[in-house]
């Protein structure tokens, strides 16, 4: 049953490296506006669901649609679907050969072909959303982790995508720089954008998910809202809360 | 010989194959000889020495070869040295591989990872023994590809040695010319000739390099 | 052994030299540039998806690489003629250097493209920037920045090497010293002041491509610091 609001639908998606099944048929639904958070331990799948939706990884059968595209589709037109996705990886992957504001300007020029100057104005505003105006003419080197990543995500923002996929992106970080970038995407979900992310931060998790879902061994073992992280259903997701990982 | 392509002209670029594999061979050893005195020099503790061997590696690399060749060849006679092309070739040669093999050799002692050459220390080894007999068996190893690789160079730089009348391949391939006036099949015959030489080495660097770890000595079973 | 050097006759055609020590440059800035873009489109072949392609600058790698550059310029020489075709020494000489140095050039900037990390090329996906953009943008500059030191000393070799041009009679250095160590019969002296002038012609190119370091990699220039 997909409706109008669906922005990403997963529905009997399988896939396989070798012999090993990562993914034994995961169905979820996000609906716009909706921040879902994918947990689980590693080696679960959560990596490989989230990266099927930008289409990094194919699916062996099933189906995903991520914003009307049909990203199991091999005709898929795989750049139309990513301006409407943003992605945030955990090593953040800025270009070091440029600039804070020439990573984020490459590609609404390149992509979108709008001119430098209005893609230079977007830079300023989603570089204040995330708190770096004062950045702009930095390399990448020069920031801190957590600076980084945040810069990552003005960089994926100034797409103005309609869906966000965050993938483990404060793991790579020390702790004391978490916070920042955690605070940028809460401000980012109260604004209403629609989120995917996999996380390792469970109290983070609880507040910011309007839906859980937690995988086992390539299967969505439970899934409903944030306050299955206090009351699991199922063992394996008390023993997974229970050991905090 | 003349007329069209014959046994004779096989036999003829067959035998200054040989004699380019031989002055390859006298290449790798006069060049490996005075390239490993210049590593040694390169990493010496007397400064005099070090800057000495690094000025003759900067002079011989921003030299060409067959200006080398033509100095020895025709230089030296010039100012009263007579020498054969044989001896004018192989000296060039030698002169201008060691400052390569030995700035490719010292970097290959200077990667033994540091520890090592303070565990040679602490031993109470002395500098001669730490070099024998920690630094280089180990320095060897991380030696054999890139020494493989630059083993190729010195087979087409022998080719250079033609120019001063030595008959290697590729005078060979000349003077066949000179009678045949085919120069484009002549010379194909010839690229042929030295690919066939040369490839396999490259292969074999590649492969050392991809497989050389510790422990693994190829080229000795090879 | 009659050591009493004279180096009055071979200064006096100092014209000559400079001469010849411009062309000498002239054929290996033109190599260096033309086999800098064979390089680049050669490195992308390498990677390309279509295992023919793969297959032809592989060919074409291994070729030059493993025979000598004289033969090279023969075959060029030879080639060129028996096709009928009309060259200048200099376009031959030009065009045997470039063919030669564009698969030393394939296989070093290759090893730039090899070195980028995989992350950089899906976040560079992620924005939906096409193959050529993401080529352009992302990999080529820090790709060569990484091996800038490998590329620009082959370069430097090729300028060397294309000494051995003086063979099909382009007029550079070491032609213009076969000549003048002919008209004065002061080979060791003629070919000492050579080799002195191929040092600075060497000593040039590494100035230049420092200089032109500083002007491709301005993130370099502004932090002093490797990729």
């Amino acid at each position: 049953m997909q409706t109008n609001a669906s922005v990403v639908s997963f529905r009997s998606v399988e896939k396989s490296f070798g012999a090993l099944k990562v993914l034994d048929g995961v169905d979820f639904e996000v609906a716009r506006g909706e921040v879902l958070v994918i947990i689980g331990r590693s080696g679960s799948g959560k990596s490989t669901a989230l990266r099927c939706i930008d289409r990094f990884e194919t699916i062996d059968s099933g189906e995903i649609v991520v914003c009307g595209h049909r990203v199991s589709d091999p005709k898929l037109d795989l750049r139309r679907l990513r301006q409407d996705v943003g992605i945030v990886f955990q090593s953040y992957n800025l270009f070091p050969h440029l600039t804070i504001e020439e990573n984020i300007t490459l590609a609404p020029c390149a992509v979108k072909r709008i001119s430098k100057a209005e893609a230079k104005r977007k830079a300023r505003q989603v570089l204040a959303q995330v708190g770096l105006e004062d950045k702009l003419n930095s390399y990448p080197e020069q920031l801190s982790g957590g600076q980084q990543q945040r810069a990552a995500i003005a960089r994926s923002l100034a797409m103005q995508p309609k869906v966000m996929l965050f993938d483990e992106v404060t793991s790579a970080l020390d702790p004391e720089l978490t916070g920042e970038v955690l605070k940028v995407i809460e401000t980012l979900a109260a604004d209403g954008m629609t989120m995917v992310m996999v996380t390792h931060e469970m109290g983070f998790a609880k507040g910011i998910a309007n839906q859980v879902v937690f995988m086992h061994r390539g299967k969505v073992r439970e899934a409903g809202p944030a306050s299955i992280l206090t009351s699991p259903a199922t063992s394996e997701l008390a023993q997974f809360v229970g050991t905090g990982l | 010989m003349g007329g069209s392509l014959n046994a004779n002209h096989f036999m003829f670029l067959l035998q200054g194959a040989l004699w380019t594999v031989g002055l390859s061979a006298i290449a790798l050893v006069g060049g490996g000889i005075v390239g490993f005195i210049i590593a040694l020099c390169r990493i010496s503790p007397n400064a005099i020495v070090r800057i000495m061997s690094a000025g003759y590696v900067q002079l011989i690399q921003g030299t060409p070869l067959l200006v080398i060749m033509f100095l020895s060849y025709f230089g030296l006679p010039a100012i009263g040295i007579p020498i054969s092309p044989l001896a004018a070739a192989s000296a060039s040669l030698t002169i201008y591989v060691a400052a390569y093999l030995g700035e490719i050799w010292r970097g290959c002692i200077e990667s033994v990872p540091r520890p090592q050459w303070e565990a040679a220390e602490g031993l109470a080894l002395s500098r001669t023994q730490r070099m024998a007999k920690v630094i280089l068996p180990q320095a060897i190893r991380i030696a054999t590809p890139p020494t493989v690789g630059f083993m190729v160079q010195i087979i087409k730089n022998t080719s250079l040695a033609s120019v001063v009348g030595f008959v290697e391949l590729a005078r060979s391939g000349q003077i066949i010319n000179n009678s045949l006036f085919e120069p484009f099949l002549v010379y194909s015959i010839i690229a042929v000739v030295y690919f066939a030489l040369c490839y396999p080495l490259s292969r074999l660097s590649r492969r050392l390099e991809r497989h050389g770890g510790p422990g693994r000595l190829e080229l000795e079973a090879a | 052994m009659n050591l009493n050097l004279d180096f009055g006759a071979i200064l006096e055609r100092w014209p000559m030299f400079l001469d010849g020590a411009i062309l000498t440059l002239q054929l290996a800035s033109l190599a260096t540039i033309l086999g800098a873009v064979i390089g680049i489109l050669g490195a992308i072949g390498r990677r390309s998806r279509n295992p023919v392609i793969v297959r032809i600058c592989g060919i074409y790698v291994e070729a030059i690489r493993n025979t000598p550059l004289l033969v090279q310029i023969f075959l060029v020489y030879f080639g060129l003629a028996s096709l009928g075709l009309k060259f200048s020494a200099f376009a031959v000489a030009a065009l045997a250097l470039t063919i030669n140095v564009g698969a030393y050039a394939t296989e070093i900037i290759r090893a730039g493209f090899d070195s980028i990390p995989r992350g950089q090329i899906e976040a560079a996906e992620g924005l939906a920037l096409s193959r050529t953009q993401i080529y352009w943008h992302i990999v080529l500059l820090p790709a060569i920045e990484k091996v800038y030191p490998a590329l620009t000393s082959q370069f430097v070799l090729l300028m060397l090497a294309s000494s051995v041009t003086s063979q099909i009679s382009a007029e550079e250095l070491t032609a213009v010293a076969n000549f003048v160590q002919s008209d004065t019969y002061r080979a060791f002296e003629t070919y000492i002041l050579v080799a002195v002038l191929y040092i600075l012609l060497s000593l040039i190119m590494r100035l230049g491509f420092w200089l032109l370091g500083l002007a491709i990699f301005p993130r370099r220039r502004r932090l002093r610091t490797a990729l």
